[in-house]
């Protein structure tokens, strides 16, 4: 099956936003959101993997460079991805204690009035 | 919106994203396949600037102006959350910080973890041109090192550790240093962030030219941040208290 990673990660992408939909607490939406954003890792790293070849790092005399590796642009990708993921759910986290210190609440459906 | 319609929508979202999505991942090159244009060209130009890892020549040497736009989301976000972790006006910083018993097996592996952890992460942001690692992996190795501390310890040691005034000019001194390396290289050769030192054969420790410079720039910006950013939540766990409400009238 060559297209399984690519279908496990549209599988994560899925579980990901039915979480982000269905969540009762915003730290487990912020979770859902990683989880959906890890998706895109599987994509991306399955996308540069080649069978058999070696991780793109040489160094003398054990690999010689050569271009039997995988793909190393998506790899530098996944880092920035990752960068971001993590950065995103640090604000996130930051926002939801915000708001439970504002409306002593973490449950999206019980905050429906809008404060100034 | 109740719970039911948001299901439905979601459903109806969901359906319409699976019909596009499937035949575009069906339809993506064979997986483990030998066809990676772009690996050849960033193996070629990593190669001719001597950088042994080349996923850190794409980020640092290739792709450098994106990893600085990169390095601003992340100074952006600890900024975003030192603001809104600030203690409110109505709210006060305890000086109590009475912290539960710690297992003295957890103390003893904490204290012998700090200086390894902080070792490996000096490792691997100074290899990164070499081995698997880097700036942004080492600095989160760093930051979140100094932390074992409060595994093993007290609030008031990590305290004594770790002043946090270092930590923010830290924060800005490396994204100001990578920014700065750019402009020192568009003034030597008219391009930015060009690599403009000679460098050392591949897998020596000071080849790779502009890399391990860039890649120290990014592990202090982002030791820095994740220490700050640490901290801040750190804080409103352990110190920050509602005020006491003033009896009504």
């Amino acid at each position: 099956m060559s297209v399984y990673p690519y279908l496990v990660a549209g599988w994560l992408m899925a579980v990901g936003i039915i979480g982000i939909v269905r969540g009762r607490n915003l730290v487990q939406t912020v979770i859902c959101l990683s989880v959906a954003q890890s998706a895109t890792y599987v994509l991306l790293l399955s996308v540069g993997y080649q069978r058999h070849a070696t991780p793109p790092v040489f160094g003398e005399p054990a690999s010689k460079p050569n271009f039997h590796v995988v793909d190393p642009v998506v790899q530098a990708l996944t880092l920035t991805d990752i960068v971001v993921s993590a950065t995103v759910t640090a604000l996130l986290l930051s926002l939801a204690i915000q708001i439970h210190k504002r409306h002593g609440t973490l449950d999206p459906n019980e905050l429906n009035t809008l404060e100034g | 919106m109740s719970p039911r319609v948001r299901l439905l929508v979601l459903a109806v979202g969901g359906i319409a994203l699976a019909v596009l999505v499937v035949p575009a991942l069906v339809g993506l090159p064979h997986f483990g396949g030998s066809v990676h244009p772009y690996r050849t060209h960033a193996v070629v130009a990593s190669v001719a600037h001597h950088s042994a890892n080349v996923i850190s020549s794409i980020n640092f040497d290739q792709r450098g102006l994106d990893t600085l736009g990169e390095e601003s989301i992340f100074l952006a976000s600890v900024l975003g959350v030192v603001v809104l972790l600030r203690p409110a006006e109505e709210e006060t910083e305890t000086a109590s910080l009475g912290g539960g018993p710690v297992l003295e097996s957890t103390k003893l592996a904490g204290y012998a973890m700090v200086p390894i952890t902080l070792m490996l992460g000096f490792n691997i942001v100074t290899h990164g041109h070499l081995t698997p690692g880097g700036g942004f992996q080492g600095g989160v190795v760093l930051g979140t090192g100094i932390h074992l501390l409060y595994v093993a310890g007290t609030y008031r040691a990590l305290q004594r550790a770790r002043p946090i005034q270092v930590f923010d000019w830290g924060e800005a001194i490396g994204a100001g240093a990578f920014a700065c390396l750019g402009i020192a290289s568009l003034a030597m050769t008219g391009a930015f962030l060009a690599a403009v030192i000679p460098t050392a054969p591949l897998g020596h420790l000071f080849s790779a030219g502009t890399v391990p410079l860039l890649n120290g720039a990014v592990g202090v910006e982002v030791a820095s941040g994740t220490a700050v950013l640490l901290a801040k939540f750190l804080e409103q766990a352990i110190r920050v208290r509602p005020a006491a409400k003033e009896t009504e009238p």
